[in-house]
């Protein structure tokens, strides 16, 4: 479905991504997980043609996005949806316009096929009857659902998440993650989920990649990665604090900057 | 040494981002205006954008209009006066506003009130990922976003600053003639015998350029803000100095066009 060849991507001089491959397999949830700067939201937005990577190829049925022209990388994102972050509701449309934006843009169907849409993706997610509140009248794990219903709204193949339980309350996280696994069951969806919510993730995934410093440092099932003995991956599954993975992101001396005052030349 | 090594090297490193600033934004407003060719029916969104840029700025229009009609009868006045040519003052105030006044302070009132608010509005949907979010939905942000806004303050303007003339002229007539006493026939007489075609030509296309102008240099810095909320902050404040500096540049370019 999803293909990432020897993908590097830079900012500046920054290293985001070094040298990935990855293959997304069709109607499977693909759990990437990550610390933060570990390169996952990158690679999502890679992987959505959102940003092109800087060496490297990204092919989404076969066909490698940086190639292709805008109109046809616009008729194959009518089959992707997008979860982002922040939810990325459209400020100044109501919850219902929102969900029916793509319907509205990109299909031919007649307004009262719309609306039985729209009302059953807001079902789905459990927020039938809120048509008319402006996403600033909604809470966030509500955004989050009508960002999900308008992602779903035109039965896309492939769903990307980014980081869709953070900054939720445990059971809004757990009312998205339920979603999440249940509509990808049930619409036959390819589903790709940047979190650092490792338990959320394990619980849900048919498929793990554990990126750290913008490598694939595991891959495979939740099981082989909740028994990994890869001192990195128990590190991050266990949420210690030190190990493999340092705690100190300093690269100069301690004892060195504590002896030079701000000002004095250092030796 | 080092010092001067390091401030030629900033000045250049500086000119070169205003290079390719200048270069992106050229870009952008080609690619932005050639989406009016191919897709030129985006009716509804032009129409809420001209109702936001025109409507919205109508009350000060009108206002600021008014006071340099209220100041250029008084200044007139006290200038031609010391002439006895006071009949003059209905050509010199119609005069100056509709070449000069009126396009420029028209288009800085408006950099100010929706030329800015364009910026910040787009540079909170870059923070939000609305851009983005559209992106994803196989919407051109461009064609979406920004073209309409570029389309709509390009003809928002003639009209706002012809108000603005009329108001201005108005007011002048006010001060001229009930305050201070002009001959009411000779101040329309005169304005009429020397405004021409050519003068209203030189209003209103300066107009129409300015009006282009904080289009496409609103939704630009907009577009290209740096995703932060400081980031918007500086954006919607450079947004209406460069405007306001590159309006009255331009006010000159042109108005050596139209002598």
């Amino acid at each position: 479905m999803l293909n990432a060849k020897g993908v590097t991507k830079k900012f500046n001089s920054s290293i985001a991504l070094d040298d990935v491959d990855l293959h997304i397999r069709e109607g499977a949830i693909t759990v990437i997980l990550g610390g933060s700067g570990s390169g996952k939201t990158t690679l999502l937005r890679l992987f959505a043609a959102l940003d092109m990577p800087t060496s490297g190829s990204i092919f989404f049925q076969g066909e490698d996005v940086a190639k292709i022209s805008r109109k046809h990388l616009y008729e194959l994102r009518q089959h992707m949806g997008m979860v982002f972050q922040y939810s990325a509701l459209l400020n100044s449309l109501n919850v219902y316009d929102n969900v029916a934006f793509t319907l509205n843009e990109h299909s031919e169907l007649d307004d009262q096929v719309i609306h039985t849409i729209v009302v059953m993706k807001l079902e789905q997610v459990g927020l039938r009857g809120l048509e008319h509140l402006m996403p600033s009248e909604l809470s966030g794990g509500m955004a989050k659902r009508v960002a999900l219903a308008r992602a779903l709204a035109m039965d896309p193949k492939v769903v990307f998440f980014d980081e869709p339980t953070s900054g939720l309350d445990p059971i809004s996280a757990g009312v998205i993650t339920s979603l999440i696994y249940d509509l990808t069951k049930a619409m036959h969806m390819t589903s790709i989920v940047v979190t650092h919510d490792v338990q959320a993730g394990l619980g849900i995934a048919d498929h793990v990649v554990l990126l750290w410093q913008g490598c694939v440092i595991a891959e495979g099932d939740a099981d082989s990665i909740r028994n990994s003995t890869d001192p990195r991956v128990r590190q991050f599954i266990e949420g210690r604090p030190d190990g493999p993975i340092p705690f100190s992101r300093s690269t100069t001396g301690y004892i060195d900057d504590l002896m030079h005052a701000p000002g004095t030349v250092r030796l | 040494m080092n010092y001067f090594v390091e401030l030629t090297g900033s000045l250049g490193r500086q000119f070169l981002g205003f290079l390719s600033g200048l270069g992106d934004a050229t870009r952008l407003s080609l690619a932005s205006l050639s989406l009016l060719v191919v897709r030129p029916w985006q009716g509804k969104h032009l129409i809420l954008q001209m109702y936001a840029i025109g409507v919205g700025s109508l009350v000060i229009i009108v206002v600021t209009g008014s006071f340099t009609g209220l100041v250029l009868g008084l200044q007139g006045y006290y200038t031609l006066a010391k002439f006895g040519s006071e009949s003059l003052l209905g050509s010199a105030v119609a005069l100056s506003v509709i070449r000069e006044l009126g396009p420029v302070l028209g288009a800085l009132m408006v950099a100010a009130r929706a030329g800015s608010a364009i910026t910040a509005e787009i540079g909170i949907m870059r923070v939000t990922e609305q851009l983005d979010a559209l992106e994803m939905m196989a919407v051109n942000p461009r064609a979406r976003i920004i073209m309409p806004r570029i389309v709509a303050a390009t003809l928002c303007l003639p009209l706002l600053v012809a108000i603005f003339d009329l108001f201005s002229i108005a007011a002048g007539y006010l001060v001229g003639v009930e305050l201070l006493g002009v001959n009411p026939g000779s101040f329309v007489a005169e304005m009429i015998a020397q405004v021409t075609n050519h003068d209203l030509n030189a209003g209103w296309v300066k107009a129409v350029c300015f009006g282009f102008m904080i289009g496409v240099i609103s939704t630009f810095i907009g577009y290209r803000a740096t995703p932060t909320t400081e980031g918007v902050a500086q954006a919607t404040t450079m947004a209406v100095v460069v405007t306001s500096v590159g309006i009255l540049g331009m006010d000159y370019v042109l108005t050596s066009f139209f002598l």
